[in-house]
C-alpha cells in the first residue's frame, strides 16, 4: 500500500478531510498551527469550507453552526484554546450536534509553555465543558493512529450525535512517520431529520440545548447518561503489550506510551517482567483492563505520564481497586521522558518489591 | 362585521393600539383573558377607516384588520 | 370584507412570552412580514441570542439554531458558508451583541459575510434583571450603576452603526426606531432592504432596531415609549450610516 511521509498534524488535517470534512474554523495556537495552515489550502481543493475564526470562541461557534447544516465540522486547538472553546463544545454537545475537536497538548496551565506535554487529559476527559457531559476521547500513539482514529471520530460523532475529541500531545502533531491514508468519502449528514436547512414542505426545526423547566432538562441529561454508559461496552479500545506474564505494569497513552514501550523491551532483556497497559480511548476509560489483572502476578502499577500530577492515575486508581501498589513517573512542561528514566524507575519498583 | 378585531387571548393590554388609533375607536375594557391582561376593545368600531395603524403598532399581533 | 393585516406567517399563532408592550414583539413581527414578503420563511435559519430574544424560539416558525451568548454571527458564519443557498439573519440584544459579542460581530461585519443582523437595542439588559448594558445612557439607573452609569469609570454608551460602518465590508448599516407606527414602518423598510441585500448575495447587512423595557426601566409600557423620545433617540440618532449599492 502506498504510504505518505507526513508530519502529524497534517496527517490529521488529511484524514478528516478524506473523511468528508467540509467546515474548519480554528485559530493559531502552537503546536497544532499545522492544521488550520494545512486545511487553509487543501480544504478548497476538496470543495469545504475553511475560516480562520478570530478567536477559539468564534472558531468552536462556527463549527457548531456548521454542524447544524449537516455539514461534517472540525476545529482544532491547544490547551489554553479548549478552555475558549469549553462553552461552545458544551453547546455542541448540548444541543446534540456531531463535531471533531482536535487537541494537541502543550506544557500548562496558564501561557504554560509550547513544548509537548500531555497536561491536559482532565480537560479532555472530565472539564471540557460544563454541564456534565461526556466525549469519546481517542489518544493515538503514532501517526497512523492518528490518521486511523480522526477519520473514525466523524462517524462516532454522527453515530451519537456528539462531539468527539482526539487528544495528543505536540510532539506527535510536530513528528513525521509514513502512514497509509484512507480513502475519501463524502458522507455528510445533509438528510438527517434534525439538519437546519429551511422549513420547506416540514415544520421548522429548532436546534437548542436550553429548558424552561426543569423536567425536559432531566429528561434530556437521563438520555445522555444511557449514551455514554453505552460507550464502556462497545467502543473502548486499549493495548496489551507484553502482559501475558507481567508482574509490574506500566501505564501510559499517546507519545509516553511509545517511549514505556522501548523502556519495557530493554527491561525485559534485563529479565525484568514489565507490560503495558495503553489506553487508546481515555474515554470511556479501559477500566476493564485494570480491573481483570490477576493481582497475584501483578505487584504493582506504574503510571507513566507527560503530566505533573499525573491525571490519569486517579482512573487507573478506580480500576485497580487498591489490589496494587500504584506509583507514577512524569516528566511536564515540554520536558520528554527518556526511556533510561523508566527503566530507572522500574529497576527501583523491581528492587524495592523483591522481585 | 368589524373593521378591526382583537385577538382577546393574545393581548396583553399595553394599551398602545389604543392611543395610536386617530380615530379613538380603541378602549382597554373591563374584562380580562386567560392570562390575567384587561384586553383591548372595539369602544367605536364603527369609527374605524382601516389605516392599520392599531395593527402595526401591537407588539403581541393580536389586531386584524379587514377592509 | 377581505383581510388585509393580521399575523405574520413567519411567527407562530400563539402568545408570546415577551412581557406587556415589549417592542421585540414588533421587531419580531416586522421581521417576519418581511420574510414573508420575500418569500423566504422556507429557506431561512434564524440564530438566535442569549436573552429575551430567546424566547423567540416558541414563537419564531422558521428553523432556528440557539447559539452561546454572543456568539450568533460566529454561528451565522458557519451555517451561511456551508449554506450559502439559505436566508441567515442572527437577531441580538444589546447585551449579546455589544458586550460579549463584540468580537464576533466586528469580525463578521469585517469579513462581509452574506449575513443580515437585526440588532434590538434597549439601553438595558433584560433576561437578567435590569443590568448595565453597553449601550445604557450616561447617568441612566441600573441594577449594576444604582447611582447612574459613570462614564469615568463605566464609559460612555456604545454605537453600534457608528462603529460597524465605519468597517470597509458591510453594505447596509442603519439605525431605526420602534417607538411609533411611523419609525415602525421606515423599519421595516431598513429590514427589507437589508434581507434583500443578502438575497443578492451581495454582502454584509446591519440594522439596529431601537426598542424598549417597560420592566427594567421601571415604568408601563406607555410611559417607555415616551422615555424613548425623551432619552435614548437624542442619544442614538436614527439614519442610514452606510449603503453600498
Amino acid at each position: 500500500m502506498k504510504k505518505h511521509f507526513v508530519k502529524g498534524c497534517e496527517a490529521i488535517a488529511e484524514a478528516a478531510l478524506r473523511a468528508g470534512c467540509t467546515f474548519f474554523a480554528g485559530y493559531p495556537i502552537t503546536p497544532q498551527n499545522e492544521i488550520p495552515e494545512y486545511m487553509s489550502k487543501k480544504m478548497p481543493e476538496y470543495g469545504g469550507v475553511f475560516v480562520q475564526g478570530e478567536s477559539e470562541v468564534a472558531s468552536v461557534n462556527m463549527v457548531f453552526g456548521a454542524a447544524a447544516t449537516g455539514a461534517r465540522a472540525m476545529t482544532s486547538s491547544s490547551g489554553p484554546g479548549i478552555s475558549l472553546k469549553s462553552e461552545g463544545i458544551s453547546y455542541i454537545a448540548g444541543s446534540k450536534l456531531p463535531a471533531v475537536i482536535v487537541s494537541v497538548m502543550r506544557g500548562g496551565p496558564g501561557l504554560g509553555t509550547i513544548m509537548p506535554a500531555q497536561q491536559d487529559y482532565l480537560q479532555a476527559t472530565k472539564a471540557s465543558g460544563h454541564g456534565g457531559f461526556r466525549m469519546i476521547v481517542f489518544a493515538p500513539s503514532t501517526i497512523q493512529e492518528a490518521v486511523d482514529y480522526t477519520y473514525k471520530a466523524f462517524d462516532y460523532a454522527d453515530r451519537d450525535r456528539n462531539p468527539v475529541m482526539i487528544l495528543v500531545d505536540g510532539c506527535l502533531g510536530a513528528m513525521m512517520e509514513p502512514v497509509v491514508l484512507p480513502e475519501y468519502h463524502d458522507n455528510c449528514n445533509k438528510k438527517a431529520d434534525w439538519v437546519l436547512d429551511g422549513c420547506s414542505e416540514r415544520e421548522p426545526r429548532t436546534v437548542l440545548s436550553v429548558s424552561l423547566t426543569g423536567e425536559p432538562q432531566e429528561q434530556f441529561n437521563i438520555e445522555m447518561a444511557k449514551l455514554y454508559e453505552s460507550w464502556a461496552e462497545k467502543d473502548t479500545e486499549v493495548e496489551l503489550y507484553e502482559m501475558d506474564d507481567a508482574e509490574i505494569v506500566l501505564t501510559a497513552y499517546g507519545t509516553s506510551a511509545r517511549i514505556a514501550k522501548t523502556a519495557i523491551d530493554m527491561l525485559r532483556d534485563e529479565g525484568i517482567k514489565a507490560g503495558l497497559v495503553r489506553p487508546i480511548t481515555l474515554y470511556p476509560f479501559p477500566s476493564a483492563a485494570f480491573e481483570n489483572l490477576d493481582y497475584k502476578r501483578v505487584r504493582h502499577v506504574l503510571d507513566v505520564e507527560m503530566s505533573i500530577p499525573a491525571q490519569m492515575v486517579d482512573d487507573v486508581r478506580l480500576g485497580v481497586l487498591g489490589r496494587a501498589e500504584i506509583s507514577t513517573f512524569g516528566r511536564s512542561g515540554g520536558v520528554i521522558i527518556g526511556v533510561d528514566e523508566i527503566v530507572q524507575e522500574v529497576r527501583g519498583i523491581a528492587k524495592g518489591g523483591g522481585f | 362585521m368589524d373593521s378591526v378585531k382583537i385577538i382577546s387571548e393574545n393581548c396583553k393590554g399595553c394599551g398602545y393600539c389604543v392611543v395610536v388609533c386617530p380615530k379613538k375607536v380603541l378602549v382597554i375594557g373591563e374584562s380580562s383573558n386567560r392570562m390575567g391582561y384587561r384586553y383591548a376593545v372595539a369602544a367605536r368600531p364603527d369609527e374605524c377607516i382601516s389605516c392599520k395603524l392599531c395593527a402595526v403598532m401591537c407588539p403581541d399581533s393580536a389586531i386584524e384588520i379587514f377592509e | 370584507m377581505d383581510k388585509i393585516y393580521g399575523r405574520p406567517e413567519s411567527i407562530k399563532n400563539r402568545v408570546s412570552t415577551y412581557c406587556p408592550g415589549c417592542l421585540h414583539g414588533v421587531a419580531n413581527k416586522i421581521v417576519a412580514e418581511v420574510l414573508d414578503e420575500l418569500e423566504l420563511r422556507e429557506k431561512t435559519i434564524c440564530v438566535l441570542p442569549v436573552g429575551c430574544g430567546t424566547l423567540g424560539l416558541f414563537y419564531w416558525n422558521v428553523d432556528m439554531i440557539s447559539s452561546a451568548h454572543g456568539r450568533a454571527p460566529a454561528v451565522a458564519t458557519g451555517i451561511k458558508r456551508c449554506s450559502p443557498d439559505k436566508f441567515v439573519f442572527c437577531y441580538q440584544g444589546d447585551g449579546d451583541l455589544a458586550a460579549i459579542g463584540l468580537s464576533e460581530i466586528m469580525h463578521a461585519a469585517n469579513r462581509g459575510e452574506n449575513i443580515s443582523v437585526i440588532f434590538v437595542n434597549n439601553s438595558i439588559y433584560g433576561m437578567t434583571g435590569g443590568q448595565m448594558a453597553p449601550t445604557t445612557l450616561e447617568d441612566q439607573h441600573s441594577t449594576t450603576t444604582q447611582k447612574g452609569r459613570n462614564p469615568l469609570t463605566e464609559g460612555y454608551p456604545m454605537k453600534m452603526c457608528e462603529i460597524i460602518s465605519g468597517l470597509e465590508a458591510p453594505k447596509y448599516v442603519a439605525r431605526f426606531s420602534m417607538d411609533s407606527p411611523k419609525n415602525i414602518i421606515k423599519a421595516k423598510a431598513g429590514i427589507k432592504k437589508a434581507f434583500e441585500l443578502q438575497i443578492d448575495k451581495k454582502g454584509f447587512s446591519f440594522v439596529e432596531l431601537m426598542s424598549n423595557c417597560p420592566t427594567n426601566w421601571g415604568v408601563t409600557p406607555l410611559e417607555s415609549l415616551e422615555w424613548m423620545r425623551e432619552n435614548t433617540l437624542k442619544v442614538f440618532p436614527l439614519g442610514v450610516y452606510k449603503e453600498v449599492e
